[in-house]
């Protein structure tokens, strides 16, 4: 990398806490869909952080497929699904979020003190390989990751079959068990208008 | 200032501490579903910038921290397509995303 170094730390502060603070948005926001939007830019801050690390094949892959399709896929998941609902109350609900809280803010410190205390065996800067990473990434999926990145080529396969088989609807013309017509009607649109403004 | 010629490897293993308790945080506190599928994206990511980060810093000339980062953003595109499919077929059954509201599967 050949980026000064006080460079390299103010691109590391602003991506971090570009990270930190959109997750928790992500997370803690109203609406879904500024959540949604918010995670594209936490994938493309990760994006960043992967380019600081001197990995660009990654960097290019992460941005392709998180925020070029997963992202746009649960977008596509929200306009399908985006009923404005009056949620149940639960009666617990305080005793959770303080259950909930404290497990995460003790994981938090449990992963925070090991990360500080434990000694790195950090190898010298001197072969790194660098910008050559494309090729040696190349070099190991048709070698010694052979067999993964094959199996990862059947599991594709899997998922997108498995996607079209389990979101796709009923097409047939009649019931199989008794014959009579198949309601053909969308389901959404018998019971309510999806995307109402209740609010 | 400090004199440092690099950024330090813990630097990268908070961030990614603090973005997988954020996710674990989403995913137990959630009433929506498509939130729950995006909380398990941010926990998946920060496996990520962990393997990343030794990768880079500790096998700086083998990388296979970025093969497995690969890997894993397969998986994970392969569960987001998934997850956002059984969704679909939850909502038909249900007209609901409330994950209070899915309990099929109770004993």
């Amino acid at each position: 990398m050949s980026i000064a170094i006080t460079t390299q730390f103010i691109c590391f502060t602003i991506l971090s806490l570009v990270v930190i603070i959109g997750a928790l948005g992500v997370v803690l926001l109203e609406s879904i869909v500024y959540s949604a939007f918010l995670l594209g830019g936490v994938f493309m801050s990760v994006a960043g952080l992967y380019l600081l690390l001197n990995a660009s094949f990654v960097a290019a892959a992460q941005v392709l497929v998180y925020v070029g399709a997963v992202n746009v896929l649960i977008i596509f998941a929200i306009m399908l699904v985006n009923k404005k609902e009056d949620l149940k109350p639960i009666n617990d609900i305080k005793s959770r979020r303080i259950i909930s809280t404290s497990i995460c803010l003790t994981l938090l410190s449990l992963l925070i003190r090991v990360d500080l205390t434990n000694v790195w065996s950090l190898s010298s800067p001197q072969n790194s390989i660098g910008e050559e990473s494309t090729i040696r990434i190349g070099e190991h999926l048709f070698s010694d990751y052979l067999l993964p990145f094959e199996v990862a080529s059947v599991l594709l396969l899997m998922a997108m079959i498995g996607a079209i088989v389990l979101a796709r609807r009923d097409v047939m013309s009649k019931d199989i068990s008794t014959g009579l017509p198949v309601d053909q009607e969308l389901i959404e649109k018998s019971s309510e208008p999806l995307l109402t403004n209740k609010n | 200032m400090m004199n440092l010629e690099s950024i330090p490897i813990q630097a990268f293993l908070i961030v990614s501490s603090a973005l997988f308790c954020i996710g674990i945080w989403g995913l137990l506190n959630s009433r929506n579903a498509v939130r729950v599928l995006m909380s398990i994206e941010l926990m998946l990511n920060a496996v990520n910038i962990n393997l990343m980060a030794f990768s880079s810093y500790i096998d700086n000339n083998l990388i296979q921290g970025q093969v497995f980062t690969i890997f894993v953003i397969t998986v994970a595109a392969a569960e987001a397509a998934v997850g956002l499919a059984i969704l679909l077929s939850l909502y038909r059954n249900r007209v609901t995303v409330d994950m209070e509201s899915f309990n099929l599967l109770k004993w």
